[in-house]
């Protein structure tokens, strides 16, 4: 158990420092560690543990605590929530400090720059993966395609309704 | 040093309770329901003020609305404001995951709730995939920058690397091309 919990608090703090653009670009990597390496749970576990977070008030983070409390119940929850926030904050309230100095300093735009595209890619990849480990029929397919379609060609439609919607095909046993 | 006691600043009280309001009201994304909290309700920030504070969240690694609070609560209250703010935000929601998480436990095997879950998955996938398309088509992509982004794709997706392996190589020669191509 501790050993776990040790594995969980080493695992989240390394995602902490490399989620360049939040939380959805290390899923992939929260993926491939707690699925392929550690094999906690399977895909389709992950998945649901996904959207359970996506379907709950609060930062989407929060799957980091449920990924913990299935590993290794309340203390893996508090550890994983801890790990995957407190490197991001310290360096945050460190720089945060320091930041205003360098307002329209060129080399901030530079930086600005870089990553947006590399965390582009992660994103798309985290939907990649996301879709392969929930989708395993061709309506859930049609469900995840329906949803981005939509969530891009409307201006305002709250994301929960559209988890309902598939929530509700899911029940009627088509999916 | 930065000033950390502005005439009427928010007290780390304050802070603590805003968060945790916005923490909680937010499903799929919580930072609009900040902005509303920070720019419009409190007047806390101005709306360049918070801009400014976003881009330097999302140049930070970690996850870009509890880096906010941290921003937010060290620019009022220093240390003590970041944690009163990162408590409020996260604290709350952490129960109700957890809460939600047990009864999942409980009756996610019952095949009505598995399968509404089958499906509500299937949509969760869907937000993530538009989320990427969406930022895919900003105007930084709209340059040889795009290759990064595909390079990220192929790497991680396809070829499923270790991801702090791809962002040591990946991320310096980014950041590199970005300064070449801004001489």
């Amino acid at each position: 158990m501790s050993e776990a919990l040790a594995q969980l608090a080493i695992d989240f703090s390394l995602l902490s420092l490399f989620a360049f653009g939040g939380v959805i670009t290390v899923l992939p990597e929260m993926h491939r560690n707690v699925v392929e390496v550690h094999g906690w749970m399977s895909g389709a576990e992950f998945a649901q543990l996904f959207a359970l977070a996506q379907a709950s008030p609060g930062p989407n983070i929060l799957v980091v605590s449920l990924i913990g409390w299935k590993v290794a119940g309340l203390a893996g929850a508090a550890v994983a929530t801890a790990a995957v926030c407190a490197p991001s904050s310290v360096l945050t309230y460190a720089v945060s400090r320091v930041w205003q100095r360098f307002r329209g300093a060129r080399w901030r735009n530079v930086v600005e720059d870089g990553l947006v595209p590399v965390t582009v890619g992660l994103m798309l990849a985290g939907g990649y993966l996301i879709t392969l480990a929930a989708d395993h029929s061709v309506l859930a397919f049609v469900i995840t395609a329906a949803t981005a379609g939509t969530v891009l060609t409307t201006t305002r439609i709250h994301p929960l309704w559209l988890l309902a919607a598939g929530g509700l095909l899911g029940l009627a046993g088509w999916v | 040093m930065t000033e950390t006691r502005l005439p009427g600043a928010p007290s780390a009280a304050e802070l603590f309770l805003r968060f945790t309001q916005v923490g909680a009201s937010g499903f799929g994304g919580v930072m609009p329901w900040a902005r509303r909290m920070l720019v419009e309700e409190r007047r806390w920030l101005s709306d360049e003020e918070f801009s400014e504070a976003l881009s330097l969240c999302q140049v930070l690694p970690g996850p870009n609305i509890v880096n906010m609070a941290v921003c937010v609560g060290t620019r009022f209250r220093g240390a003590r404001g970041a944690i009163a703010a990162f408590s409020g935000l996260l604290c709350l929601p952490f129960a109700i995951i957890l809460v939600l998480g047990a009864l999942f436990t409980q009756y996610g095997e019952l095949p009505a709730i598995s399968a509404a879950f089958r499906g509500i998955s299937a949509a969760a996938a869907g937000l993530i995939v538009a989320m990427g398309l969406k930022m895919a088509a900003s105007r930084r992509l709209r340059s040889p920058m795009a290759v990064f982004a595909l390079a990220a794709f192929v790497g991680i997706a396809l070829v499923r690397l270790p991801l702090g392996v791809f962002l040591l190589a990946a991320a310096p020669a980014s950041v590199a091309a970005a300064a070449w191509r801004a001489r």
